[in-house]
């Protein structure tokens, strides 16, 4: 068991499992067919993400260094977390990048009903150590427990 | 974040609630990325990313429905994304009656939207909203509130304008408060070279694939490229513009690069050249053998890799009016080098309608025509994602399909020689 500290960006108290995907997630490519096709577990489209592509990623801890990709990557969160669709939460090594932080801000100041937690800057020992299914446990101070 | 008495104002809901809550999404969007003011907008134009009327973007619709009956509307006129549909591309039957009775069922109430919101003309739809024959087109040292990745890092490197790298929904609440949170590229430092890209190619590399490797080596970090001059001829000019907009997008897709300097080619690299350098840049050398080991690392996933194109598409991001009109004369040449009239694969160029009404009064307009070219402004992007589309061998020579579609890609002589040379 190893525990990480971060800084809060949207807060919660949850546990779930890890996905952990090492290189950036293409928001776009990876959640289009959950929006468009009706998959509501959010299975991973993108192909050229080896570590996620074909895993269903609702409700997992997301884990991973940042997003990348189409500059839609912002609304498709938005629209996940609304539809839930969305990870348990999204866990970043890196300090986050605009697109994910609009989602994620998007997402915290206008929906009510349903949330997604975002915790970034956990560094780069976090996503060495986490491996898929291991079992994680956030905090709204920003603290990662990994078991 | 220290913000005006009037950003206060608005923020602590004196313009009410709604309005509150868009500054409240702006504002904790800067504090994220150090942001300590929000820097006013100063373009004429916004440009929105989102021109799709998904079905599945409902939340957004919502959400924008909330924007309009508080009068939050944007406070400049805007252009958007290429639309997702164009009767003039082949599509099957059951593309048809997906996109019409599934997928974009909503694109005619989400224009209206758009409408409402602030679009600057009813045929405002492209990607390449900056060129002249669309008339956004920012100038050096503008404030922006763009999204579009491949708008948004053309407009800070080729036009020299001021914008980050914003995600669809912020970008329209950028322009409803008039602000948007001063970081990244809205600063000196932002906008300081992390990585120095040294071109030592034997011949002038191909755009699609120079910003590939760049964007997939530098990620979203600026780099400051030396030895490309020489292959534009040491000016931007029309071709130069075309070449960086192609690269461009290629680096904002393929990594997430929002801003690059070419020495001696863009504004700022002219008037700063290496001071805009930081210090300790790493240095990434591209030669012949990576570009080569870049194209042989793209997967093919055709089912079928032996497959014969059903489809190609150009124009991703839009083309030019000047690459319509070089392209036009490498198809005719090519045709008549290869012994045939028309086209041996459907081809479709993409543009935006501004472009392609200029192009049609020129007399390539025909040319095109008659060497069997569909001129369309659709997004092929939005064509090409769903499950149908999918499974078509579709090829481009566009790095952005490529990277988010089952398009494959093609160097601009090899698509040349796909679409013109044998039979059917």
């Amino acid at each position: 068991m190893k525990s990480f500290k971060g800084r809060v960006v949207s807060k919660g108290n949850l546990t779930a499992p890890a996905l952990v995907s090492h290189g950036g997630l293409n928001t776009l490519a990876s959640f289009q067919k959950a929006l468009q096709f009706g998959d509501k577990m959010a299975t991973c489209g993108d192909q050229n993400n080896p570590d996620l592509y074909g895993k269903q990623m609702k409700g997992k801890a997301l884990c991973l260094p940042r997003t990348i990709g189409s500059t839609t990557g912002g609304l498709v969160l938005y629209c996940a977390t609304s539809m839930q669709r969305q990870p348990a939460c999204m866990l970043f090594s890196e300090p986050i990048d605009s697109l994910a932080a609009a989602g994620a801000i998007l997402a915290d100041v206008w929906l009510t009903d349903v949330n997604m937690p975002v915790i970034d800057s956990l560094g780069e020992d976090f996503l060495n150590y986490v491996k898929d299914d291991m079992k994680i446990t956030i905090t709204e101070d920003g603290t990662v427990t990994v078991e | 974040m220290n913000l005006t008495s009037e950003q206060q104002a608005i923020l602590d809901g004196k313009s009410g609630e709604t309005l509150a809550k868009v500054m409240e999404t702006m504002v904790r969007y800067g504090e994220l990325f150090g942001a300590t003011s929000m820097e006013k907008i100063t373009s004429d134009y916004n440009h929105l990313v989102t021109s799709f009327g998904l079905k599945a973007l409902k939340p957004v619709y919502n959400l924008l429905d909330q924007l309009i009956e508080a009068g939050a509307v944007s406070q400049q006129k805007f252009s958007a994304d290429p639309r997702p549909m164009d009767k003039n591309v082949p599509s099957n039957f059951i593309q048809n009656f997906v996109f019409n009775n599934f997928m974009y069922t909503r694109q005619e109430d989400y224009e209206k939207q758009l409408q409402k919101l602030g679009l600057m003309a009813d045929d405002a739809f492209t990607c390449t909203c900056y060129m002249n024959e669309v008339g956004n087109t920012p100038e050096m040292g503008d404030v922006l509130s763009w999204s579009e990745s491949s708008a948004v890092v053309y407009a800070n490197s080729v036009l020299g304008a001021r914008c980050n790298r914003n995600s669809g929904i912020i970008d329209i609440m950028g322009s409803i408060v008039g602000y948007v949170p001063k970081f990244g590229f809205l600063t000196d430092e932002g906008r300081k070279a992390k990585w120095i890209v040294e071109i030592q190619t034997t011949k002038k590399p191909e755009a699609q694939l120079l910003g590939s490797a760049v964007g997939m080596k530098v990620m979203e970090d600026v780099p400051y490229i030396i030895g490309l001059d020489k292959w534009l001829d040491g000016k931007l000019d029309d071709a130069a513009k075309t070449y960086l907009k192609d690269f461009g997008a290629a680096t904002a897709s393929n990594g997430a690069v929002g801003l690059y300097h070419v020495e001696n080619i863009t504004p700022e690299a002219v008037s700063m050249g290496r001071d805009l350098i930081a210090e300790g840049a790493q240095v990434y050398v591209i030669d012949d053998a990576e570009l080569q080991r870049v194209y042989d690392s793209y997967p093919v996933i055709w089912k079928n890799k032996d497959a014969k194109p059903k489809l190609c598409f150009m124009g991703c991001p839009h083309m030019s009016l000047e690459q319509l009109k070089s392209w036009t004369d490498k198809v005719n040449e090519s045709l008549q080098k290869f012994g045939n009239k028309k086209v041996v694969i459907p081809t479709v160029f993409t543009a935006s309608p501004g472009v392609i009404k200029e192009f049609k009064k020129t007399p390539y307009a025909q040319k095109l025509s008659d060497a069997g070219v569909i001129l369309s402004y659709i997004c092929p992007l939005m064509y090409m994602n769903n499950p149908m589309s999918e499974k078509m061998p579709v090829i481009t020579s566009s790095n952005k399909l490529r990277t988010y579609t089952s398009a494959r890609y093609y160097t601009d002589d090899e698509i040349l020689e796909q679409i013109t040379k044998g039979g059917r």
